[in-house]
């Protein structure tokens, strides 16, 4: 019997959604005696690899992330052979793109965006109606799925001595192939920040974002931007959240000028603080908000600015 | 007579002309799921086991229709084709079918059974599409009520097809997709040949207001109600239920901004 969780180790540092993922596995596996597996494909070295908290780790050194496919063929077939009962991703870009794929393949139930474990009837809590309820699902598969929504549960750091496995199948050739990748700038990705300073209409033009930029670069924070501010261009598609644009869950939101129509909280309202600037003391975001200050942005940001810079030097 | 046949002539040489460089006109199915409005109550009934469906106002998802529906159409208009709409649900699914065959789909196609879960509506597109050779099979990323974002890939899987999952632009040449994805941060520029699915983010195309014309057309587009495949669950949400209600806010006088920061690192120490 074997659990599987499936992460991305590339890059300088393993990322905190695939420790996350592992510390799901991990729990997964003393519940039920199993021991652990770690897939995992790229150019991590056989150290790095090996001190993760897995009892085995096969990895696939010459694929990439862009073909699905490539990646649904390569964790079926591990956990095929190992029997596995559970097979665990990140709800992260490559996740979405594969746990539902692998589901699919092996005729497993998915649940996509878990928040929880399985609780003792085995039922899994996930977010439903844009994060406005939540829903419990039961698998009713022998093999069950699961992509964990990044920041659900704390990582539990543990370092093993895992035997490393270099993946010798056939995966076949990827259909899908990156031709291009344009680096953002300098800032923090807005999906996997945990402090992110966002901004609307009420900022009166993109001319007066540098504020906000200044603000989000002393609290070490992304910036983000309601759909209006997106559509006329002011700010990136990429920065818009809410329904329609993403969903983010970091620790902290500040929101300035943003009225705090349903379909903007929709993306935000799994933020564990929410911090809202605005003018009228009606605005429905102060109803969802922890704090709030009922003021101009134009006065209330420098203020803002400079008690920011004020606690970085005491730090 | 003479102005005529030169006419025509000049008409038969545009025909052979464009023949030979409009591409292989696509064939494009899209996925059109029917939710909720953005600004539906959210209340469950039955203890707490299904959606109160009671006075709310249903629409497409907009996923569907902003991204993936416009830009399918952008992509007819552009080098020919088909756009063929594919919803699973019952009769009350109707209208939103009409909606989006009022912004311009050709047809639609709804197959009449309550979906089970998101694999069973993956199954069923899979076993409608699966003898169809569409060139193109566009999904929203996720829908606003089930937030699974599961039916792409999963019906990729069962139609053996590869996926671009994510897509904020689209284009096809020389039976090629390209596709920008918004990943970590960065614009990742990925190609893959049709046919294919992809699914479909901010970004890709703009909302279109369907027109009277468009409203009066679609009441009589064809829209094919066929009967679902045997399949069975694989999951099922057991219940709902509803976050706990906020705290109150704390107020902070706008003269003593500052102060916000010190609550955030001393109180809340999310800073
Ligand atoms: C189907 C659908 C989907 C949608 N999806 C999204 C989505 O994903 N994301 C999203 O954001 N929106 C979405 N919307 C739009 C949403 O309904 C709102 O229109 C939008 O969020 C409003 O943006 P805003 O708060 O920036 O602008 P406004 O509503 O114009 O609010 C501006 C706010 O700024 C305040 N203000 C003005 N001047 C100042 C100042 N000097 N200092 C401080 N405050 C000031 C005002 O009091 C006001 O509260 C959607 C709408 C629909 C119909």
């Amino acid at each position: 019997m074997s659990v599987i969780v499936f992460a991305d180790t590339r890059g300088e540092k393993v990322a905190k959604s695939a420790l996350e993922t592992l510390t799901y596995g991990r729990k997964l596996a003393s519940k039920d005696g199993a021991s652990l597996t770690l897939v995992t494909f790229g150019d991590a070295s056989v150290d790095k690899l090996a001190a993760l908290d897995a009892n085995k780790v096969v990895v696939a050194r010459n694929i990439g992330d862009a073909d699905s496919q490539q990646l649904t063929r390569l964790v079926a077939d591990v956990a095929t052979k190992e029997g596995a009962t559970w097979i665990v991703f990140s709800h992260d870009d490559t996740g979405k793109a594969v746990a539902p794929r692998v589901g699919a393949k092996l005729n497993a139930g998915e649940v996509a965006g878990a928040i929880t474990l399985p609780n003792d009837q085995g039922l899994i809590k996930r977010n439903v109606f844009s994060g406005k309820a939540q829903a419990w699902v039961e698998l009713k598969t022998p093999v069950k799925v699961i992509s964990l929504l990044p920041n659900s549960i704390p990582v539990e750091a543990a370092t093993g001595t895992a035997a490393v496995e270099e993946y010798s199948g056939d995966l076949g050739t990827a259909k899908v192939t990156v031709k291009e990748v344009r680096k953002a700038g300098e800032g923090i990705p807005l999906p996997e920040a945990e402090v992110v300073v966002s901004a609307g209409r009420g900022m009166k033009g993109p001319e007066n974002w540098g504020m906000v930029e200044e603000l989000a670069k002393e609290l070490h924070a992304a910036t983000a931007c309601s759909r209006p501010v997106s559509d006329m261009d002011w700010r990136p598609h990429h920065e818009h959240v809410g329904q329609t644009g993403i969903a983010i869950r970091p620790n902290l939101y500040i929101a300035i000028g943003i009225s705090g129509a349903i379909q903007h909280l929709a993306g935000v309202n799994g933020s564990k603080v929410i911090a809202v600037i605005n003018t009228d003391p009606e605005a429905p975001f102060f109803k969802a908000a922890d704090y709030g200050i009922v003021g101009d942005a134009f006065e209330v940001l420098p203020k803002l600015i400079e008690a920011a810079k004020k606690l970085n030097a005491e730090r | 007579m003479k102005a005529g046949s030169l006419a025509m002539a000049f008409t038969y040489r545009l025909v052979t002309f464009a023949a030979r460089n409009v591409p292989h006109s696509m064939k494009i199915l899209v996925l059109i799921s029917h939710v909720p409005d953005t600004t539906a109550r959210i209340a469950f009934t039955n203890d707490n086991t299904a959606y109160d469906t009671s006075g709310i106002q249903f629409i497409v998802n907009p996923y569907d229709e902003w991204y993936a529906l416009v830009r399918a159409l952008e992509l007819k208009e552009a080098q020919g084709g088909t756009v063929t709409t594919i919803t699973v649900g019952g009769a009350e699914t109707d209208p939103t079918i009409r909606k989006a065959l009022a912004i311009g789909a050709d047809d639609a196609v709804r197959v009449d059974t309550a979906p089970k879960d998101g694999h069973d509506v993956a199954a069923q597109v899979a076993a409608f599409a699966k003898d169809k050779a569409y060139d193109l099979i566009l999904a929203g990323k996720e829908t606003i009520d089930h937030n699974g974002s599961q039916v792409g890939p999963m019906l990729a899987e069962l139609l053996d097809l590869p996926f671009i999952s994510l897509a904020a632009k689209l284009d096809v040449a020389d039976g090629k997709a390209t596709a920008e994805r918004d990943v970590r941060g960065d614009v990742e520029v990925v190609e893959c040949a049709l046919p294919l699915v992809v699914s479909c983010a901010k970004g890709m195309a703009e909302q279109r207001i369907p027109n009277m014309r468009g409203i009066m057309a679609a009441r009589t587009k064809p829209l094919q109600v066929i009967p679902a495949a045997a399949t069975e669950a694989l999951t099922s949400t057991v219940k709902f239920e509803l976050p706990p209600p906020k705290q109150a806010v704390k107020m902070i006088p706008a003269e003593e901004a500052g102060k916000l920061i010190e609550l955030l690192h001393s109180e809340a120490k999310v800073i």
